[in-house]
C-alpha cells in the first residue's frame, strides 16, 4: 500500500541569506581579491549568495592571522580553557541547529529530513566529543606531552558540508592546531555561518579562518609555506595531487578519499532489514557520499528475490523538494555532478547491464536523479569499478563467501564495506578479510565522534574521530 | 688451530626473495670494501626487475603471514632473536671487518638480537595498544583494530645491522611483508641476516633483502602500484622528495626519515606507521 503525501515544507524563514559574503579571516569578514561567485540552490538553480572568491595574497593572510593566533593565543592556551570553548561552540551549533539545517538544505539539495536529523546533531557532537579531549591529551596514547602542529590548511568536499567542516576543525583545534578551512565552491554557506557562531563564541580571531573560493584557492592554501598540516577529504584524484605537492616538504598530511564499497548480502541475511539497509547504503544523501553501499554482492539464492524486494521498496521513495520533510531523495549537488552522473549511469547501460527505476515524477527546475538500479554487472563495468557519487547502485552476485570476499576488495579503493548476515562468526570471517576501514555489519552508513573514519588503500590516510583521530593533529 | 695451507671457503652474497637466495636477474655485482679499503666480496647489484620479483614474493606472502596468529608471529621473531644470537661472532666478525671496534661491533650485535625479543613480545599486545572499543551513540557495538597496511618497501638506513633490525622488525611484526633495500655500502650484514630468516620459520616472502644501488632501487620501490608503504629512513635527504611523490601515485603510506639513534629502545611509532585501523559495527539488540 502506498499513501499519498501532502506537502510538508520546512519553512526557510529561519535562515537569513545575505547577498554577499566575504572570506571569514583574522575573527572579521573581509572582502577577497579573486572574482566572486554565485552559489545556487541545486532544488531550483536559483542564486542564493554572492560568495568571494580568496586568490593566493587573501589565503596568505589567513595562514598569517592563523599563524599569529596560534603562536599569541590558542598554542600557549590551557587545553581545559580551549575545552570550554569548543563546548561552547558546540551548544551554539545545538542552538542554531534547524537553521544549520534548513541552510545546508538549501545550499546542498539534501533532505531536511537528514541535515536535521544526521548531519546538524553529529556537527555538535563532534565538537562536544572532541572538547573534552583537549585537556586530556597526554592521556590518548601519543606520548607524554603532545604538541600541537600549528596552523591546518583544511579542505573539504560539498557532500556534508557542515559535518566535515566540523570533522576537521573540531580535532584541529582540540589539539591546539589553529586553521584555515577551505569549503567547497558549490556549498560556502553553512560555513560562513558557522564563522558567525566562532563569533558569537568569542573564540580568538585567527583561530578559525575560511576561505571561499575553487580549486585554485584550494591549492593556493595546501601549497603555502606556513601551513604545517593539510586534511583533505574529496576525491581520490585530487588527494593523489594534493600528497604529490607535500612530498619533500615538512608538512603532514591527512587524506579521506573516494570510495567503492561493497555491501554483501549472504542467503542467510534477514532480507527485510537488508533491503532497508541497502536502500540507506546507496541513497542516503542521493548517494554523494565516499562510503556509499554502490556495489551490492548478493549471494545467489536470494539475489532475484532480494533485487525484487529492492525494486518495491525504491519504488516508494520519494524524489524531490529537499525542504519538504517526507522527500528521501534530494537534489543533486549541482549541474557538473548530475553530468557525471548521467554519463556513468549511460555507460552502465553501453557496457551491458540492465537498467531500472522506479516510475517517478522529477521536478521541472534543478539538478535531479532518479534512484537506478543496475542488474546483470560485471567487475570490469565502470560502474562496478568507478565511484559515481550518486543515487546509482551497482547489483553483483556470488556464490561463496571466498568469492564476496575477492569481488569486495578488487577495487583500488577501501574506505567501508557492509555484511548482511544472521551468523555472528561469518560477520567476523568476512569482516577480518575486508580491506576497507569502516565495516557496518548488520547496519549502514553509521556515524559518530568517537568512531574512527577513514580508507585503507587509495581511499587515503589517517583516521578521523575517535582517539585514533588525534593523531593527524599531534606532533607526537 | 686453522691449518695453515687449507684455503678458506668464502661466501657468495646474493640477494634474498621469496625465501631463496638467487642471484640478480640482472648478473650484476658491485665490490665492497672493507674499513681500509680491502676487497671484502662482491654483493649482487640488484635491479628494477629483482624489486618487481621481490614484490611479488612479498604480496604473496601477505595473506598468509597477516593470518597467522599474533602470538605465532611473535614466537617467530624471537627465533629470529635466537638464531641471531647463535650466530654472534660471525656477524661482530662482519661488523669489524668494516671498521667497528671489537667492543662497538659486540654491543651493535646484542642489540640487534634484543630488538627482535623487544618487537616480538609487542606481536599480541599491539591490537590491545592500537585499538579501541567506541562508545557510540546509539545501540552499536563499536570496535576498532589495527591491521597491517600491506606490503612495506624498506629503504635501510646506514648502520648495517642494528639499524637494519630496527627498520625490519616493527614492519613485518603486526603481519606486513616487506622489500628491504639494504645499505649500499655495508649490505653484507644483510645477506647474512637473511640466512638467520631464513632458518628462523619466518614464511618465504616476508622479507626480501635486495642489494645494490639505493638510487637505482628506491625509485621503481616508490612507484610500485603493488607496494603500499614506504619507510624512507636511509633515503638519501635530497631523494626524499622525488621518493615521497613517487609514493603517492597508490597513495602509499610514507615514514619520512628522522632523528636515527638506533641504540635507544624505539617507541611505537615505527609499528604504528604501518597500520591501518578497521571500525567494525554491530547493532545491539535481542
Amino acid at each position: 500500500m502506498v499513501f499519498e503525501y501532502a506537502p510538508a515544507p520546512e519553512s526557510a524563514s529561519i535562515v537569513d541569506i545575505r547577498p554577499s559574503y566575504g572570506l571569514f579571516v583574522g575573527g572579521e569578514f573581509v572582502d577577497g581579491h579573486g572574482e566572486p561567485f554565485k552559489t545556487v540552490n541545486p532544488a531550483d538553480e536559483t542564486a542564493l549568495a554572492e560568495i568571494a572568491r580568496a586568490d593566493a595574497a587573501d589565503v596568505d593572510r589567513a595562514v598569517r592571522a592563523a599563524r599569529t593566533a596560534f603562536e599569541k593565543v590558542w598554542g600557549p592556551m590551557p587545553g581545559a580553557e580551549r575545552a570550554k570553548y569548543l563546548y561552547r561552540i558546540a551548544r551554539l551549533i545545538q542552538e542554531r541547529a534547524r537553521e544549520l539545517a534548513v541552510l545546508e538544505s538549501i545550499d546542498n539539495g539534501k533532505p531536511i529530513r537528514e541535515s536535521r536529523d544526521v548531519d546538524v546533531p553529529l556537527v555538535a557532537a563532534h565538537f562536544f566529543y572532541h572538547a573534552g579531549w583537549a585537556d586530556k591529551l597526554e592521556h590518548a596514547g601519543f606520548g607524554p606531552d603532545p604538541r600541537p602542529l600549528g596552523v591546518a590548511g583544511q579542505v573539504i568536499p560539498w557532500n556534508f558540508p557542515l559535518l566535515m567542516l566540523a570533522w576537521k576543525i573540531a580535532p584541529a583545534l582540540a589539539c591546539g592546531n589553529t586553521v584555515v578551512l577551505k569549503p567547497a565552491e558549490t556549498t560556502p554557506l553553512t560555513a560562513l555561518l558557522f564563522a558567525d557562531i566562532c563569533r558569537q563564541a568569542d573564540l580568538p580571531p585567527g583561530v578559525v579562518n575560511i576561505v571561499t573560493g575553487a580549486g585554485e584557492t584550494g591549492r593556493a592554501l595546501v601549497e603555502h609555506d606556513g601551513v604545517d598540516k593539510v586534511a583533505f577529504t574529496g576525491s581520490t584524484a585530487v588527494g593523489r595531487g594534493i600528497a604529490r605537492s607535500v612530498a619533500g616538504t615538512r608538512k603532514r598530511l591527512t587524506l579521506e578519499l573516494g570510495g567503492k564499497a561493497a555491501n554483501i548480502v549472504y542467503a542467510d541475511a534477514a532480507l527485510d532489514q537488508a533491503v532497508e539497509g541497502i536502500v540507506n547504503g546507496i541513497f542516503f544523501n542521493q548517494g554523494h557520499v565516499c562510503c556509499a553501499g554502490s556495489r551490492l554482492l548478493v549471494q545467489e539464492p536470494v539475489a532475484e528475490e532480494l533485487v525484487e524486494r529492492l525494486k518495491t521498496r525504491m519504488g516508494t521513495l520519494r524524489v524531490g523538494d529537499p525542504l519538504d520533510k517526507n522527500t528521501d531523495i534530494g537534489a543533486i549537488n549541482s549541474a557538473a555532478q548530475l553530468a557525471r552522473i548521467g554519463e556513468l549511469a549511460r555507460a552502465g547501460e553501453d557496457e551491458g547491464a540492465e537498467r531500472w527505476s522506479p516510475p517517478c515524477e522529477l521536478p521541472g527546475r534543478g539538478f535531479w536523479f532518479a534512484p537506478t538500479l543496475f542488474t546483470g554487472v560485471a567487475q570490469s563495468h565502470r560502474i562496478a569499478q568507478e565511484e559515481i557519487f550518486g543515487p546509482v547502485l551497482s547489483v553483483l552476485t556470488f556464490r561463496t563467501p571466498e568469492e564476496a570476499v575477492a569481488k569486495a576488495n578488487n577495487t583500488p579503493y577501501g574506505l567501508s564495506a557492509g555484511i548482511w548476515t544472521e551468523k555472528g562468526s561469518q560477520i567476523l570471517w568476512t569482516a577480518q578479510r575486508l580491506r576497507a576501514g569502516v565495516v557496518w555489519a548488520n547496519t549502514f552508513n553509521k556515524f559518530d565522534p568517537a568512531s574512527p573514519f577513514g580508507g585503507y588503500k587509495e581511499s587515503g590516510f589517517g583516521r578521523e574521530g575517535g582517539r585514533h583521530g588525534l593523531e593527524g593533529y599531534l606532533d607526537a | 688451530m686453522p691449518d695453515a695451507t687449507r684455503l678458506t671457503v668464502r661466501k657468495t652474497y646474493k640477494l634474498f626473495i621469496g625465501g631463496a637466495f638467487p642471484r640478480s636477474e640482472s648478473g650484476r655485482s658491485y665490490v665492497v670494501d672493507d674499513a681500509k679499503g680491502g676487497f671484502l666480496a662482491n654483493a649482487s647489484r640488484a635491479s628494477r626487475k629483482d624489486v618487481r620479483d621481490a614484490v611479488t614474493a612479498a604480496r604473496k606472502a601477505f595473506p598468509g603471514w597477516s593470518a597467522r596468529t599474533a602470538y605465532n608471529r611473535g614466537q617467530i621473531l624471537y627465533r629470529v632473536a635466537e638464531m641471531l644470537e647463535g650466530r654472534r661472532d660471525q656477524f661482530v666478525g662482519e661488523l669489524r671487518d668494516l671498521g667497528l671496534g671489537k667492543a662497538a661491533a659486540g654491543t651493535a650485535v646484542d642489540g640487534a638480537v634484543d630488538r627482535w625479543v623487544w618487537y616480538a613480545g609487542w606481536a599480541d599486545k599491539l591490537a590491545a595498544v592500537a585499538g579501541s572499543a567506541n562508545p557510540v551513540a546509539g545501540p552499536f557495538f563499536n570496535f576498532s583494530t589495527p591491521e597491517p597496511t600491506g606490503t612495506v618497501g624498506v629503504i635501510a638506513p646506514d648502520d648495517p645491522l642494528l639499524g637494519l633490525v630496527s627498520v625490519v622488525a616493527p614492519a613485518i611484526v603486526s603481519g606486513n611483508t616487506a622489500v628491504v633495500v639494504a645499505a649500499e655500502r655495508a649490505p653484507l650484514p644483510a645477506i647474512t641476516l637473511a640466512e638467520v630468516l631464513a632458518t628462523s620459520d619466518l614464511p618465504g616472502g616476508v622479507v626480501n633483502i635486495l642489494t645494490g644501488s639505493r638510487a637505482e632501487l628506491a625509485p621503481w620501490l616508490a612507484s610500485h602500484m603493488d607496494v603500499n608503504a614506504l619507510d624512507l629512513a636511509g633515503a638519501a635527504a635530497e631523494d626524499v622528495a622525488a621518493l615521497e611523490e613517487a609514493a603517492a601515485g597508490n597513495l602509499k603510506r610514507v615514514l619520512r626519515p628522522g632523528a636515527q639513534d638506533w641504540a635507544r629502545t624505539p617507541g611505537t611509532g615505527r609499528m604504528t606507521a604501518f597500520l591501518e585501523t578497521k571500525t567494525v559495527w554491530h547493532p545491539v539488540g535481542v
